[in-house]
């Protein structure tokens, strides 16, 4: 067997260090190439990697709608928590100008002031909550790129949340059980002290089916798949149209695109 | 050697009492903060880390600050600090410990603390936090038991002791580095994304140490307890003379790349804390009054009429030390919160609940020092005699 040299140095006894400058390396020489989203990796195939576009031209035709929030609260056990303190969101409504505050324009403001447009967790190609936790409650999916969450072994020190540039993420401040409107039993609820956010309906996917804020939307706003596919619904929805990711200069490769 | 600290008279009960009631009240807040939830503080989603966080920072500096009178003692052997070396030790081996205990009570599931080292991700600065703070609990327990267990034997330390000694110098230095680490690598908080966070912490804990100490050592003298000399306490202060300078000129030099450049994100941090944004300027007077504080201890420390008043010399240490306090301890972490990555102005102020396990923690300390700064000196004054 041929041990190239970037295997040697992930060998060798600095591996720790070594292995983070070889991807710090890469990372900036795929952020060099045009694709859809960088490519991660030596170069070689592009992996997998789930994306979503939310066509918001579509959202602004239905003012008022949270069908896509709904259908996400019921299959998690996402809890309705009134104090915004304390509040869990997976999938929610924010302003557009604080979403792209480096997009707003008296124009946006004009136009998408008090237009729904739903963010969730970027499940990101370098995710900064991966990159802090200490214990790997949440982790890369290589399959798929799905930020993944594991909510038995999360301390809840919360600095997944302080790292998060989209602050996707929210702590169980309170017992979230009695503020679940519909007990969805084939998923797991969570416990107090522990952190939580959108997982790409993992559960969902491994068994055929679509996310389900996908699936609720009857407006067909939300491209979901895999955006190494260029036939993928994901990659068909962006190239038709223009789109904008949040904070796309942080280098955190977000794979949420909202086609404004 | 640990009965010295049970022979004391009515004043040293009184306040050991003290110190432990306020202690157990502590305790039973956090039991209560467990039970309910972390939403019976103050914190929200948008600032999950506060005053807990804030004084672990502040703590892990304090810790690191033994080096102020280690290193002079030890590598230039001045003799001034031949006395308050070892309760300079001690002093950064509890400060640190209690800089766990805020890591601790700031976790939503503390029980499980041990998934950390079960599944090390060394891509975690908090994993390497946690190494590095109990490795330098456990080298300055053993250099001063040591230490203290020889001079009662009248026999000079073992020689390791002065190698575990300069380890425990570069090591000190690693737990506050590290410790900015934590904060100034992450790009979702633009108030804590700079390369200065390691100095600036290194240079504010040494002030607060050093002024620490030399406030220690006036009340010992005060109270008749123990005297470490005119001359060591006169060179603390000019450590934290230097140290507090370098801090300030730190300071200002983030102000002015933040000022003249006006990068939205950066400005707005700033201008939340010491002016207050959107209507909410609930730092402002702090932020200020820290400003105004280490002012005050600059101009004592080095005007010349002021410095030769010896009267002065506390208010200088008290002022620069609250004033690290202050902007270490509680502006730093609101500071990188708000506003929120949505730009909106959050608002955070600790409320009973969290102050209470802080007085909690604050009086466990002050306890632990009282017992090990009494054996210390009881083991000393005896092997003198
Ligand atoms: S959006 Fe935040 S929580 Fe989601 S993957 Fe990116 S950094 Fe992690
Ligand atoms: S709160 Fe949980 S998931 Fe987040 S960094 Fe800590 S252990 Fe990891």
């Amino acid at each position: 067997m041929k041990i190239t040299r970037k295997d040697f140095l992930r060998l060798s006894g600095l591996s720790v260090l070594a292995a983070g400058a070889v991807r710090t390396f890469e990372a900036a020489k795929a952020a060099g190439q045009s694709a859809i989203r960088p490519l991660r990796g030596s170069g070689g195939a592009p992996r997998k990697q789930l994306a979503m576009a939310i066509d918001l031209r579509k959202c602004r035709q239905r003012p008022g709608c949270d069908l896509c929030m709904k259908a996400c609260r019921d299959a998690h056990n996402v809890p309705v928590i009134a104090d915004p303190r304390h509040e869990v969101k997976w999938i929610w409504n924010a302003p557009f100008a604080e979403v792209f505050p480096l997009e707003q324009s008296a124009y946006t403001e004009r136009n998408y002031t008090g237009s729904p447009l739903p963010v969730l967790c970027n499940h990101c190609d370098e995710p900064a909550c991966v990159r802090v936790c200490p214990t790997g409650a949440t982790w890369k999916r290589s399959e798929d790129g799905i930020v993944m969450m594991d909510w038995h072994r999360c301390i809840g020190c919360k600095y997944c949340m302080v790292a998060c540039p989209y602050e996707a993420r929210s702590f169980n401040f309170v017992d979230p059980r009695p503020y679940i409107e519909h007990i969805n039993s084939d998923f797991p609820t969570r416990s107090m002290g522990v952190v939580e956010k959108c997982n790409f309906c993992a559960e969902r996917l491994a068994a055929g089916k679509q996310p389900a804020c996908v699936e609720a939307c009857p407006a067909n706003a939300i491209a979901f798949g895999d955006s190494s596919d260029p036939n993928s619904p994901v990659c068909l929805a962006l190239s038709a149209s223009f789109s904008l990711r949040r904070k796309p200069e942080l280098g955190t490769g977000p794979n949420v695109h909202s086609i404004v | 050697m640990f009965e010295k600290a049970l022979a004391g008279g009515r004043r040293y009960w009184l306040w050991v009492g003290f110190l432990l009631a306020v202690s157990f009240l502590g305790l039973f807040d956090w039991v209560r903060e467990q039970q309910i939830g972390l939403g019976v503080t103050a914190l929200t989603r948008d600032v999950p880390w506060g005053l807990y966080i804030g004084q672990f920072v502040f703590f892990v500096g304090l810790g690191a600050s033994a080096l102020v009178v280690v290193l002079p003692y030890y590598l230039h052997n001045w003799k001034a600090f031949a006395k308050i070396t070892l309760l300079g030790e001690i002093l950064g081996m509890v400060s640190v410990f209690m800089a766990m205990l805020f890591i601790f009570v700031s976790m939503g599931r503390p029980m499980r603390l041990i998934n950390v080292l079960w599944y090390p991700h060394p891509n975690s600065l908090i994993f390497w936090d946690i190494n590095v703070l109990s490795g330098y609990v456990l080298l300055n327990a053993i250099v001063t038991t040591t230490i203290l267990w020889s001079e009662r034997q009248g026999i000079a330390p073992p020689r390791w002791t002065r190698f575990l000694v300069m380890l425990s110098l570069p090591w000190a230095v690693s737990i506050h580095t590290v410790t900015a680490f934590i904060l100034c690598g992450l790009v979702a908080r633009p108030y804590w994304l700079t390369p200065l966070m390691a100095p600036r912490f290194l240079a504010s804990a040494f002030t607060s140490g050093a002024a620490l100490l030399a406030l220690l050592a006036l009340l010992m003298r005060r109270l008749g307890v123990f005297d470490v000399g005119e001359e060591a306490i006169q060179k603390l202060r000019t450590i934290a003379t230097y140290c507090l300078l370098t801090h300030v000129f730190f300071d200002l030099n983030e102000i002015f790349t933040v000022f003249y450049s006006r990068i939205p994100e950066h400005v707005a941090h700033i201008d939340y804390l010491f002016a207050g944004l959107d209507g909410n300027d609930l730092y402002a007077p702090w932020m200020q009054l820290s400003a105004l504080f280490a002012l005050a201890a600059l101009a004592i420390f080095l005007i010349p009429a002021l410095r030769n008043r010896s009267s002065l010399l506390p208010w200088a240490c008290a002022f620069a030390f609250f004033s690290m306090l202050i902007e270490k301890g509680l502006g730093l972490m609101v500071g990188g919160f708000v506003p929120t990555a949505f730009g909106v102005t959050a608002a955070y102020a600790p409320n009973l609940s969290e102050w209470t396990v802080v007085a909690g923690i604050w009086a466990f300390g002050a306890l632990l020092i009282t017992v090990l700064y009494k054996i210390a000196l009881a083991v000393r004054a005896e092997a003198e005699s």
